[in-house]
């Protein structure tokens, strides 16, 4: 079993963290990991993206071309990665950034809006919008639970931030939610 | 230390520390610059570590050379134009048989190039690089557990040897994220470096690469090329999978190794039985080796993420036997899986 | 009312640029400079390696790229091919002050008939914000995570001052791009670098105060405020040589 996922958005978006968080809860739960960010001269305002692969056996390449899940955090990213979706496959878009009826779908792709501001702005952080695209991940994937991500966070974040865990969790109980609901 | 997730160029750094690496002198360049950065945060910190963010790779090197000559384990790390750079004071270590160890994270040339990943450092690695008749130890890690444990392996050898190791790793090792366990493996007390400048009270040990006397120098020659000898005969690492039944055999190192095992996984699902060679050491290149694992296939693909350098190191090792077919990318384009994919079914058609 | 144009010297070229960056500035009145000397059309631009290292996309002039710190070097080359054309560098503080410091001294002291334009903003831009010989003392960077401490890296490097001392140079100034008064000196010493190589008098250096909004961590507006409160006092202004 091996899912490859892209994550893509404007500089700031947070999706190089969003998709380490993943990686490192695949970690958590023992399986095989990579994370590979695109780089480029340090410059503001640029276009961010990263591969994720979470995988039972040996990872081959951390370059994903071909991924089973794109998650884009804005409408640029969107346009120009999903034609890279395997069939059956889910893009999760980020429906605060992204109109529902703007989308050029393709067929037998799974589309799932997620409010990321909205979401963010509820819970008075505008700073946690990355997250509920971890708890979306997470349902629509199951590679790993909430354990594994309270755990990458607590690593992550280190002793001093970590009470800004209870609130992350929140906001990916929330992405979670979305995607029970179904909610496009 | 538990298993982290890592970027290759801080596990590299991290890796050398745990190795007894104290001693860093390096200048920032993409796609290494974790690296450095990761070296000022940590040895700035210790009570006996050094480090120097020197004026230019020039300089690095130089103050790697005198740090390794004064007995201390000591690194430097760059990319591309950063080793060119490098060479002149490569090639004194390799003269004055100093032991160092040399990260190329490597990107796309020539000249500045630019900054995505590339394996178009490969002749530069291999043959020395500077001038003069020497070689360099060559690893080259496919994933970030392994660039941490052949960094630690280096200082081992380049004590052992008394000779320069590189680190070949590319911009995606650098740059990715993987799980990494970093051990104590700091195994600098086996070796006595008694050659070492210390200004202890009587020694006159003498560290140069000056021979006037061309039949000294030619000696000098001859005992470094009896030493290489000793490391192709030791030394040499390579990985093979799928190999048992394969047709074809592709050979790949470092990242591109790992987009050929995924070609390899997809052409296998296609029913076209093809098997992995992966050299780790790239100096001393597994000649024999490679020939042994093609004796029962019918051609060899390389693939690698540059023009094809690797690939006359792989043609020498067949002597003729075989056809080589080559894919690849350069100037910091990935090689594909498909295309690998499409190179594997191009060589299965061939007869 | 007088119109403010385009400057005929910058292509259409959009810079790659940070928001708030000062190259733009720099960038304009070197180009405004050569314009209104009228070398606009026989100018030579030798581009470094760091943020600046594609000037010759913003230029409208001929343009070399050097290797790293080489570009004295490599203007030593076109000028001594070329002796009517007008030869500048356009380099950073990386560039210039650190892995090019010899190429720096040596253009120098051979009074090379050539013009320098140097940017100084205390840290490396393009590889993400490490130390640069200029940083000041207690400045955090990314390999001074510290501060730049005097125990382990000393302080920063003058090179006004420094290069001032050489026989050589015929015109030295460190001037800053901070405000508007200091806009219009800046341009005012750019302008007399330029006439001097026109008048065949030798090597010219202009150091121009700058900012790194990205890699200093701060609004554009702050860190204009930070070269005024902080370089300043370090970086003093002023011209530090020039030949009668």
């Amino acid at each position: 079993m091996e899912t490859k996922m892209i994550f893509a958005g404007f500089g700031g978006q947070g999706v190089l963290l969003a998709g380490q968080l993943i990686a490192e809860a695949g970690m958590q739960k023992g399986k095989n990991v990579s994370w590979m960010p695109s780089y480029g001269p340090e410059m503001r305002g640029g276009t961010a993206n990263c591969s994720v692969v979470i995988s039972d056996d040996i990872i081959g390449t951390p370059i994903i071309l071909d991924p089973q899940i794109l998650v884009a955090m804005n409408k640029p990213s969107l346009e120009s990665m999903q034609n890279m979706v395997v069939e059956n496959g889910t893009i999760i878009y980020n429906s605060s950034l992204i109109k529902k009826d703007e989308i050029n779908k393709i067929n037998g792709i799974n589309y799932i809006g997620l409010p990321c501001s909205e979401i963010a702005l509820e819970l008075g952080n505008p700073k946690v919008q990355n997250m509920p695209i971890i708890g979306a991940v997470m349902e629509v994937t199951k590679s790993f639970n909430e354990d594994d991500i309270k755990k990458a966070m607590l690593s992550k974040f280190g002793e001093t931030k970590a009470k800004m865990i209870d609130l992350n969790m929140e906001a990916v109980a929330k992405g979670k939610e979305t995607v029970i609901k179904g909610v496009n | 230390m538990e298993k982290k997730l890592m970027k290759g160029n801080v596990a590299i750094a991290e890796a050398a520390i745990h190795a007894g690496c104290k001693c860093f002198f390096g200048y920032p360049i993409t796609p290494q610059n974790e690296l450095i950065e990761h070296m000022s945060k940590r040895l700035l910190k210790l009570e006996d570590g050094v480090f120097v963010q020197s004026e230019s790779e020039v300089a690095a090197i130089n103050m790697v050379f005198g740090a390794a000559g004064a007995g201390a384990r000591v690194m430097t790390s760059s990319s591309g134009p950063g080793l060119s750079l490098k060479q002149e004071g490569i090639s004194f270590l390799a003269g004055a048989e100093l032991p160092a160890v040399i990260v190329n994270v490597m990107r796309g040339g020539p000249g500045l190039g630019g900054i995505q990943p590339a394996q178009s450092d490969y002749f530069q690695a291999t043959r020395g690089g500077g001038h003069g008749d020497y070689y360099t130890m060559v690893y080259a890690p496919a994933n970030v557990q392994e660039a941490v444990d052949l960094v630690q392996k280096a200082f081992d050898k380049a004590d052992e040897y008394r000779n320069p190791v590189i680190i070949l790793a590319d911009g995606v090792i650098g740059q990715m994220m993987e799980p990494a366990e970093i051990k104590d493996n700091d195994n600098s007390a086996n070796y006595k470096k008694d050659w070492a400048v210390t200004g202890k009270e009587g020694s006159h040990n003498i560290l140069r690469s000056l021979y006037l006397d061309p039949h000294e120098l030619n000696i000098h020659n001859k005992n470094l090329t009896k030493k290489y000898e000793k490391i192709e005969a030791n030394e040499i690492m390579f990985e093979t999978a799928f190999i048992d039944d394969a047709d074809i055999m592709i050979v790949a190192y470092g990242t591109t190794s790992r987009i050929a095992r995924s070609a390899i996984r997809e052409a296998r699902e296609k029913g076209i039985k093809v098997g992995l060679f992966r050299p780790i050491t790239l100096w001393p290149f597994p000649l024999k080796e490679l020939k042994e694992a093609a004796k029962n296939t019918k051609n060899v693909v390389v693939a690698e993420m540059s023009s094809g350098q690797m690939i006359y190191d792989v043609k020498l090792a067949l002597e003729g036997s075989k056809p080589v077919s080559f894919v690849g990318e350069a100037g910091g384009i990935i090689p594909t899986t498909k295309q690998i994919l499409e190179a594997i079914e191009l060589a299965s058609k061939e007869e | 009312m007088p119109n403010f144009n385009k400057t005929k010297m910058i292509t259409d070229v959009t810079m790659h640029y940070c928001p708030g960056c000062t190259h733009g500035i720099i960038h304009r009145l070197v180009a405004e400079v050569l314009e209104e000397l009228n070398i606009n059309d026989n100018a030579i631009l030798v581009a470094p390696v760091g943020c600046s290292v594609i000037a010759y996309n913003y230029f409208k002039c001929d343009g070399i790229e050097a290797a790293h710190g080489r570009a004295p070097a490599v203007a030593t080359g076109v000028k001594r091919v070329h002796p009517n054309k007008v030869v500048f560098t356009y380099q950073g503080d990386g560039d210039l002050a650190s892995i090019g410091m010899a190429e720096t001294v040596h253009v120098a002291s051979r009074n090379e008939n050539v013009t320098t334009i140097f940017v100084n903003n205390a840290i490396y831009g393009m590889t993400g914000g490490q130390m640069a010989p200029t940083t000041l003392v207690g400045q955090v960077t990314t390999t001074s995570p510290y501060g730049r401490a005097s125990k382990n890296e000393s302080g920063p490097i003058h090179i006004a001052e420094m290069i001032s001392t050489i026989q050589g140079p015929a015109y030295v100034a460190r001037v800053s791009v901070h405000d508007v008064p200091n806009i219009k000196k800046a341009k005012e010493a750019i302008k007399k670098a330029f006439q001097y190589q026109l008048d065949g008098k030798g090597y010219s250096l202009v150091e121009v105060l700058s900012t790194c909004p990205t890699n200093w961590g701060m609004s554009p507006v702050d860190a204009l405020k930070w070269v005024k409160d902080n370089m300043l006092n370090v970086f003093p202004l002023g011209v530090y040589k020039e030949e009668k």
